[in-house]
């Protein structure tokens, strides 16, 4: 028998937070990924909320491209707000 | 963590270019991360899948001299503290087949090797637990053990292995926690209780100081796995740090280490203890542990056991398909 397909899990910490990647279970359909992703991730009240995604479903960006990708918003240092000379005097900006 | 699924699509590149591995050794030399879609050389792959397979099946084995005192614990207390102990080995050993199966092993694989004997697992499961002393003398010494190993695992280079030892660390204090109360109260109880727990320290302090590997001399694999920052400390260092720390620990139980070197040295500050008899470690490691073939027998049971559990899971999710599609 092969192995169940993949799902990646995630899950909400708590209320107010967004749902972190946390590992990966194996399992035959959505249900019984949920089931097991609260046995495998959640015995200590780890989280509020859960997401199982089929792994495969995910798209990923590739590693040897980084630098390609992300180039251009490190030429952009005007996007921070420190990149601004305010004079000291003025306040609340 | 990732997955086997994305191997699929990783462009396969030329393994011995020099520059790629150059621009590899470099970033783990500035203590970077390595993911796994990230290019990798051949022998980091294979050491890190060997290490992470057996560490997943270390744990998984090491449910089973365990989980025969589930029935037999001594109070409901003690009886759902092991279970929930037990519970924890078989997550930490997910966690980590997830870690290894992002080197591109599946799971299946791994399980297959495990099961043929084929895979390794640490020698210390290889034990007998005859007495509920010894499930005492686990979680304090063996888990204690494990922790001195984990802890600097959770920086290792690989980033998987790394997030799942945070995890599992997490985790295993309470495991050390709960078998040192369990001594507490034997050596504080009757006679027969106090001689209870020193057998077991007796039968459990040497494999546990077997734990941390041949002695570093004769570790041919150390200085490659610390150059790539796989291991971050060395098989005598972490020994040495355990003994510092757990030989404290039985004067406060009032049991003596089962060893007459064991003497406190000033001038180094640590624990002077005397020589390992590595014979038995080897042919524990080759197999000639006296719990080797049951403990695989039970595996191979659990497997085929749980095989019609497998089955219907899959016929369910089949069926439901095929509704859905009608």
């Amino acid at each position: 028998m092969n192995d169940w397909p993949l799902w990646e899990v995630f899950v909400r910490s708590k209320g107010g937070l967004s749902h972190r990647h946390a590992g990966s279970v194996h399992a035959p359909d959505a249900e019984l990924a949920l089931a097991h992703a609260r046995d495998t991730y959640t015995r200590r009240m780890e989280g509020v909320s859960l997401w199982v995604v089929p792994s495969k479903e995910i798209v990923a960006s590739d590693p040897d491209q980084a630098g390609e990708l992300f180039e251009p918003a490190e030429s952009k240092i005007y996007r921070h707000p420190t990149f601004y000379d305010i004079p000291d005097e003025v306040k609340h900006i | 963590m990732y997955t086997t699924e994305f191997e699929k699509t990783a462009k396969i590149k030329n393994l011995e270019d020099p520059k790629l591995l150059e621009a590899f050794e470099e970033r783990v030399a500035a203590d970077e991360f390595i993911e796994p879609k990230d290019w990798m050389p051949e022998a980091y792959r294979r050491t890190l899948t060997r290490q992470i397979s057996q560490h997943a099946h270390s744990e998984i084995v090491g449910m089973l001299p365990e989980g025969n005192w589930i029935t037999r614990a001594p109070s409901l207390r003690r009886k759902a503290i092991l279970l929930a102990k037990v519970q924890d080995e078989a997550g930490h050993g997910l966690y980590l087949y997830c870690a290894a199966e992002t080197l591109g092993t599946s799971r299946e694989e791994m399980i297959e090797a495990l099961h043929s004997g084929k895979a390794k697992y640490s020698t210390i499961f290889n034990y007998p637990t005859p007495t509920w002393a010894d499930i005492g003398a686990i979680g304090w010494l063996v888990d204690g053990a494990a922790i001195m190993n984990q802890v600097p695992l959770q920086r290792t280079s690989y980033g998987p292995y790394a997030r799942a030892m945070v995890r599992v660390c997490k985790e295993e204090s309470f495991h050390q926690r709960q078998g040192y109360e369990i001594m507490i109260v034997l050596a504080n109880g009757t006679a027969e209780q106090r001689r209870m727990a020193q057998d077991a320290l007796n039968r459990w302090w040497w494999p546990s100081l077997m734990m941390f590997g041949p002695p570093d001399a004769e570790s041919p694999n150390t200085a490659q796995s610390m150059r790539w920052r796989i291991k971050r400390e060395t098989n005598d260092e972490l020994r040495q740090k355990f003994v510092d720390i757990t030989a404290p620990q039985a004067d406060y139980l009032g049991l003596k280490v089962p060893d007459r070197e064991l003497k406190w040295n000033e001038e180094k500050g640590g624990y002077d203890f005397g020589e390992i008899e590595w014979e038995e470690f080897y042919a524990v490691v080759r197999g000639e542990g006296p719990m080797a073939k049951e403990r695989m027998k039970a595996r191979r049971d659990a497997w085929e056991d749980g095989a019609w559990v497998r089955e219907a899971a899959a016929a369910h999710e089949a069926k439901r398909r095929q509704r859905k599609a009608a």
